[in-house]
């Protein structure tokens, strides 16, 4: 399979338009479903809550949890949301036709993935500083939380599309899917953790942020193309 | 053909009789292996001049963390060739080589938690190879389910081999960010006193020791392989004639 951009299918879309319609639809169609696309944002707000009520509501004791608690609430959400991903596609027989298209299955699976990143990873970017607060990080913080969970996210989402794509044939997947998943995730979850922790004490985060920008560069890079090998494989 | 050799290496039977060949070989010379390197280690080697007799769990420990990352290099490595060249047997080591590999890497976490108890006075210290270690039993235990939750065996191989192969991608990424987040969180522990170079009586043991391991799983991996072939071939006409010999 060839992944260049230049590559024309018959019907002569190129590559990168089909995978710009792709996305396109996805976000079109997600946003026709808000309800669903608000549920990982609560369940990450939740879990947020679970920790104060479990440890203490001392802020100055939840704040040295504080990066541990966003980073496993924001993997934890993040892996709710992955359901989302391809399951309504390969019900109706879309993700077939994707394979069938003829165009680059994994340009489209890149596709359905940022567009997946768009519509859970990036509202959590934006719901963790609200969360950081609770938590009772300094507003000075804040920044460094939504940059390194932005960023983190996109690793999180390109790690999940794999998972997601073995597991599709797969009843009940659930449990599965986070055995498959998490252990691939920690090192966003170290990376992500200690630049909270950084941006928290005031200090340059910007070292594990550039280390959270690699697992992203290097995801962007493979796991569309394990993603898609996977989704041939599922659908066989 | 030079070549035939290898086309035999993708057929079935003359693996199945290869490995029925070639098992008691591998089981012996391990047996010899890991009963010297035990007498070597556990009675003729002198005590360490810092711990004492406690140092001596490492005639099982190294070797069995060496085979948990050896044995995962194998399933990826074979398993890669199967997704690739389409060869069952490839997917067969690989399915075989999971349990073995796990069982390896439990008895590493259990012998080092062991240790750590004597050493730390705890039985879990968040060591980054004792963490590494971990997160490999979890890559394993995912790899076997992945592999159990499919009932068509063809898919199971060819999803759980590209399982395989992403995990082995991540094994050295997860291994450094391990090693970087402790050395950040702990100050050096005990381990790094134990370094110094050991006397040959120390040594000769623990190679004879990790030797003779790598050959175990070598007789394992055979048996498996064997029992993996019948259940897959068990439609095939030359497995009543293998059985009924």
């Amino acid at each position: 399979m060839n992944t260049s951009v230049i590559e024309t299918s018959s019907t002569g879309t190129s590559a990168l338009e089909a995978a710009r319609l792709v996305l396109a639809r996805d976000i079109r169609l997600a946003l026709r479903k808000r309800g669903q696309l608000v549920q990982p944002l609560a369940f990450f707000a939740i879990v947020t809550t679970l920790f104060p009520l479990g440890i203490s509501p001392e802020l100055s004791r939840l704040r040295d949890v504080a990066p541990g608690v966003l980073w496993v609430a924001a993997l934890l959400s993040s892996l709710l949301a992955l359901e989302f991903l391809f399951r309504d596609d390969a019900q109706d027989g879309t993700l077939e036709q994707h394979v069938l298209s003829g165009q680059s299955l994994t340009w489209l699976l890149f596709a359905k993935t940022v567009a997946h990143w768009l519509l859970t990873g990036l509202p959590l970017a934006v719901m963790a500083p609200l969360a950081g607060l609770s938590l009772g990080v300094p507003a000075a913080a804040l920044s460094g939380i939504v940059v390194s969970v932005a960023i983190g996210s996109v690793a999180l989402s390109l790690i999940g599309s794999i998972g997601a794509a073995l597991t599709l044939g797969v009843k009940r997947s659930g449990a599965l899917l986070s055995l498959l998943t998490l252990p691939l995730s920690m090192p966003v979850l170290i990376f992500g953790a200690r630049a909270t922790e950084l941006a928290i004490k005031g200090a340059g985060f910007a070292p594990p942020l550039y280390l959270l920008g690699a697992l992203a560069v290097l995801g962007i890079t493979l796991a569309p193309l394990a993603a898609a090998a996977a989704v041939r494989i599922s659908l066989e | 053909m030079a070549w035939t050799w290898f086309h035999r290496l993708g057929s079935p039977p003359y693996i199945y009789g290869l490995a029925a060949r070639l098992t008691p070989w591998f089981a012996w010379l391990a047996a010899v292996l890991i009963i010297g390197g035990l007498y070597g280690g556990l009675v003729l080697a002198p005590p360490d001049y810092q711990q004492g007799d406690d140092f001596r769990i490492i005639y099982v420990h190294a070797p069995s963390a060496w085979m948990s990352l050896m044995v995962y290099s194998t399933m990826a490595i074979s398993a890669g060739v199967g997704l690739i060249w389409r060869i069952k047997i490839a997917h067969a080591v690989a399915a075989s080589c999971a349990p073995i590999g796990a069982s390896f890497t439990f008895a590493a976490l259990v012998t080092g938690s062991l240790w750590g108890e004597r050493m730390w006075g705890t039985y879990w210290e968040w060591d980054p190879r004792l963490t590494s270690e971990l997160i490999l039993l979890f890559l394993y235990l995912g790899y076997m389910g992945l592999r159990s939750a499919m009932d068509d065996m063809q898919r199971a191989d060819r999803a759980s081999a590209v399982l395989a192969v992403v995990g082995i991608v991540n094994v050295p990424i997860i291994h450094y960010s391990v090693l970087w987040w402790n050395s950040l969180h702990q100050a050096p522990s005990v381990m790094q006193l134990a370094k110094p170079t050991m006397p040959p009586s120390m040594l000769i043991p623990l190679l004879m020791m990790l030797f003779g391991f790598t050959v175990l799983f070598v007789a394992l991996l055979l048996v498996r392989l064997r029992a993996e072939i019948l259940n897959r071939e068990r439609a095939a006409s030359w497995i009543r004639e293998a059985v009924t010999q």
